[in-house]
């Protein structure tokens, strides 16, 4: 039970075999037996779930299942809960309770989901390795001795372990889909606008998008189809065209017609050679499938990381102003003045690679400065984005691995950031672009799992659902997990 | 060579709509602090901004009014500074790309000529909170109905050469927004702010350092302010000086300005663009739409009162200096059309100066404009003469009763009967035979003792004409 899907989890509970009460309980009898070796969960209120899982129970019996009806949900900390902890795994935000739902949140519940804690992730989604969480590092059930990837480690985890079906991340710049890969999961970043940002705190603002993380591609639909639409309370979500038709799309079992592209900056020196095999393998059998693979270019991505490095830090360093310890969160004892009470409760509540980034965003930012760096930067962007729709005029979907490595050890990269930055080098130019994006597994190397990513035109995640579910129905990867030991 | 002032003025105008700029909270003013807030306007984590679109149009219907650009696509910024009243830690502002560029502000200079100051932008912002520190020396209060109140700034170029120019401005850029009702513009209530930024050269020579004074919430101290700050700098430079750019405060309980901050500890605010907000676009039906909505503006109505009523230009002045007046005024003349002028007299001599005594708005008179039209009606109709309507007025204000009850009640009605003043001069006549004599001995200006001499038996009720009249034939004898 604990590597059921959604679909099976969802038919045991129609067939009343189960229930959505019975299933929450052994879930969290598994977390609470199990993630002091994962540290997946940083809040778990069992009341609430219990409650939750009965509500649904009733809905069923007295209305019929929503379309999420008793699936328990994992929910990476970033996500306001009303009335839950959400710390955003930062000090700054311990013990801080929303009165209100994200507009995510707002959506699972409304579809019958059973919200299943909280869970661990680089502080304020700053990281690739979640190993900046305040609650400490998050480890990769497939080898305990390593990271999970980051930010939406935690989620990555929790599923990865059988803690929970499907779990919810965010993706700022590969925060659902280089754990997703690392931890053999279906992940996928929508196009920018999709899912409300109202209620999920925010990194950077022009980047940041919810997705689900989940076992199957099916799963993943079935999610994004709840989560997706838009919010008169977020300005920057749109109407999302054939949002109705993903579930159908997953039925795909071939790839013909499909014309995918394989960028040549994806496949260069430094990628992981056993990485680089399974990703030639999984495009052989897409071929196998029907798909025709065409060499393209995208000839902005050396730059990618470094246009990133500029414009997320810049943002965050405004975004996170609000946690000054005047209104909320944490405010050190006793300060002498008002930028005493500033600066100390700040520098208490934030963890290292926090202050890097906001220092390193009001560099960007500052007078004399903002020329070379942010309008440059978005000026990369432009051109990022540009290369997206000359590839687009040539293929109706694009591959390339997740991530250049599988899993690393825990502690091997935290001394060197820009070696960690490196870690989101395939995923961080979708965000640019704001394409959407998916990693799905496709093997093992070194006995950890690989990552699959496809890259759509804006708006053609059903393009995605199609492909990624012929890959998924040819293959069995996705039914491989790790032994977790208690 | 003598010295020249330049006056640049930035002015922030409390946009009055229901609603604050980014989210749902009332802008009512003076209600218990911290009530009127919800996540959005506290900084609470995850929570976003959404424009108020009222606030838009209010601000791109100023922008044409002042013969402003307004730009069909506009952008806003982030301005980045911590303030325990700014709960998001940045004020979100349009620094790059405002809503209305360039523009016309006409004035009077002193000596009556018209004149125009430039505008060089108008841009959409929201207000902070506010912090109060009068209690106590260790705890400060935060209050933040205040914050996301939209503001408008209005930013003019370095185009007034004198307070008085400076103040003129002021006052015609108050009246429009009034008379658009795009702000209350309540100086008390803080929704019309002014910072000033003066400079001093010798007359030809290119613009001295600037300093900015903040913080002058009233006409008189914008022009106490900036002859402080004129006399300042004058000073400083005549004594070998060299005025440095700072931010000032003004003191308006010291009649001082005093150092703020210089240019060295001026705040780098790390402005980019608001990435929670898309562009800012106003459609050519809204646009059109706006500019339909567009009322009658001061100068205009000021012409068409000149061209329809024939008042003078001091009279269409006064009438059109704001809305709540120019309205009373023109109901006046439609329930008593038949002079305009001497409406506008007892309008803007009368009324308005004994409801200046009793401290009320013209809005606010207890005597409405169809009150004082069946006044003057009274007066058209002899049945009261002037002298007598001006006591009757006095009687509405007070009382409240109805014209025609005061004239009943007090006995006041005109005597217009011929043969009555007949007998009224005729006794007039039998009780002065000296001066009678005298009159029609050549003395003419003995008629005025006659005239008084009746009104003074007729309690000034007998109807002037008439008597004039009448006396001069009478006394011909």
């Amino acid at each position: 039970m604990p590597f059921s899907n959604l679909e099976e989890l969802q038919q045991r509970m129609q067939s009343g075999e189960s229930n959505a009460v019975a299933i929450a309980r052994s879930y969290m009898m598994r977390i609470q037996e199990q993630n002091a070796n994962i540290n997946a969960f940083v809040h778990l209120d069992q009341d609430s779930v219990i409650a939750q899982a009965q509500a649904s129970d009733e809905h069923r019996k007295q209305h019929g299942a929503r379309l999420l009806e008793g699936l328990p949900i994992a929910i990476k900390d970033i996500f306001c809960t009303r009335g839950e902890n959400t710390t955003c795994c930062s000090n700054i935000l311990k013990g801080f309770v929303p009165a209100y739902d994200a507009e995510v949140i707002r959506r699972l519940r409304e579809a019958g989901a059973v919200l299943l804690g909280k869970t661990n992730m680089d502080e304020f989604a700053m990281g690739s390795s979640n190993e900046t969480s305040a609650f400490g590092p998050v480890k990769n059930p497939w080898d305990t001795d390593r990271i999970p990837g980051g930010s939406s480690g935690g989620s990555a985890a929790a599923v990865a372990a059988g803690f929970a079906p499907a779990a919810l991340g965010t993706d700022t710049g590969g925060s659902i889909r280089q754990p997703a890969s690392l931890c053999g999961l279906v992940g996928l970043k929508p196009t920018y606008g999709s899912i409300s940002r109202r209620g999920i705190i925010a990194f950077a603002s022009s980047l940041d998008q919810a997705g689900p993380m989940t076992r199957t591609v099916t799963d993943n639909a079935r999610l994004m189809s709840v989560m997706a639409g838009q919010d008169a309370g977020d300005s920057t979500s749109m109407p999302v065209p054939h949002a109705n038709t993903w579930l159908d799309a997953c039925g795909k079992t071939d790839m013909k017609g499909l014309k995918i592209g394989r960028p040549k900056e994806y496949f260069i020196e430094g990628i992981d050679p056993e990485v680089r095999q399974r990703i030639e393998d999984a495009l052989a059998q897409c071929e196998a499938l029907g798909a025709e693979i065409v060499d393209i270019s995208l000839p902005h991505t050396k730059h990618a990381t470094a246009a990133y490095y500029v414009i997320a830090p810049s943002e965050a360093s405004a975004n996170l102003s609000r946690y000054d310890g005047v209104r909320y969160g944490h405010r050190t004892e006793d300060p002498a003045n008002l930028d005493d009470l500033y600066s100390i409760s700040r520098d208490e509540g934030f963890g290292e690679e926090v202050k890097r980034r906001i220092l390193t965003g009001a560099f960007a930012l500052s007078s004399g400065y903002y020329e070379a760096y942010y309008t440059k930067a978005q000026k990369v962007r432009t051109l990022i984005r540009q290369d997206f729709e000359k590839a687009f005029e040539q293929v109706d979907i694009i591959a390339t691995p997740a991530s250049p490595i599988t899993a690393f050890k825990i502690g091997e990269k935290t001394n060197d950031p820009l070696t960690m930055y490196l870690a989101d080098i395939f995923t961080i130019a979708l965000n640019l672009a704001g394409l959407p994006g998916m990693s799905q597994p496709c093997g093992l190397a070194n006995g950890l799992p690989v990552g699959l990513q496809w890259i759509a035109p804006a708006w053609q995640e059903g393009t995605i659902y199609n492909a990624a579910s012929a890959y998924e129905s040819a293959t069995t990867w996705h039914t491989q997990t790790p032994e977790v030991k208690s | 060579m003598s010295w020249e002032v330049v006056i640049g003025l930035e002015v922030h105008a409390q946009v009055n709509t229901n609603t604050k700029a980014f989210c749902g909270c009332s802008t009512t003013f003076g209600a218990t602090p911290n009530t009127q807030t919800c996540p959005v306007c506290l900084g609470m984590p995850g929570q976003l901004p959404v424009l108020n679109r009222e606030v838009a149009r209010k601000v791109a219907l100023t922008g044409m009014a002042i013969e402003g650009n307004i730009n069909a696509l506009s952008k806003f910024d982030r301005k980045n500074y911590f303030y325990p009243d700014l709960p998001k830690g940045y004020q979100i502002t349009q620094l790059f790309l405002p809503i209305v560029q360039k523009g016309l502000v006409h004035i009077q200079d002193k000596h009556g000529n018209e004149k125009s100051v430039r505008i060089h932008q108008i841009h959409i912002e929201e207000d902070a909170g506010k912090s109060m520190h009068e209690n106590s020396e260790f705890v400060s209060h935060i209050d933040l109905n205040r914050s996301g109140i939209p503001l408008m700034e209005i930013v003019s170029e370095p185009d007034m050469y004198s307070a008085d120019e400076a103040v003129a401005y002021l006052k015609s850029l108050h009246q429009l927004l009034k008379f658009l009702n795009t702000s209350n513009a309540d100086m008390e209530k803080g929704q019309f702010r002014c910072d000033a930024n003066v400079s001093v050269r010798r007359k030809g020579e290119p613009l001295g350092t600037r300093a900015e004074i903040k913080n002058i919430n009233s006409f008189r101290f914008v022009k106490q302010a900036i002859e402080y700050e004129t006399q300042r700098q004058i000073e400083l430079i005549e004594d070998g000086g060299t005025v440095v750019q700072e931010t000032r405060l003004w003191d308006s309980v010291k009649n001082e300005s005093r150092s703020m901050r210089g240019k060295e500890e001026a705040h780098d605010y790390r402005y980019f663009p608001e990435p929670d907000l898309p562009p800012l676009k106003l459609s050519d039906e809204e646009l059109a739409e706006i500019r339909a909505s567009m009322p009658e503006l001061p100068h205009q109505m000021h012409t068409r009162f000149v061209s329809d009523y024939g008042l003078s230009h001091y009279d269409a002045e006064v009438l059109s200096t704001s809305r709540d007046l120019a309205a009373y005024y023109e109901a006046l003349v439609q329930a008593h059309p038949k002079d305009p002028k001497q409406a506008a007299n007892w309008l803007a001599n009368e009324l308005l100066a004994r409801l200046k005594e009793i401290n009320t708005e013209i809005a606010d008179s207890p005597v409405s404009a169809s009150d004082l039209a069946s006044l003057l009606a009274r007066i058209s109709d002899n049945t009261i003469s002037g002298k007598i309507a001006k006591d009757v007025l006095d009687d509405m204000l007070k009382s409240g009763d109805a014209v025609d009850a005061i004239i009943e009640r007090k006995g006041l009605k005109q005597i217009t009967d011929s043969s009555a003043i007949d007998d009224m001069i005729q006794g007039v006549m039998d009780a002065n035979p000296a001066q009678l004599e005298q009159y029609r001995g050549g003395k003419d200006r003995l008629f005025g003792f006659f005239v008084g001499q009746v009104m003074k038996v007729t309690k000034g009720k007998a109807n002037p004409k008439m008597v004039n009249q009448r006396l001069k034939e009478m006394l011909k004898g």
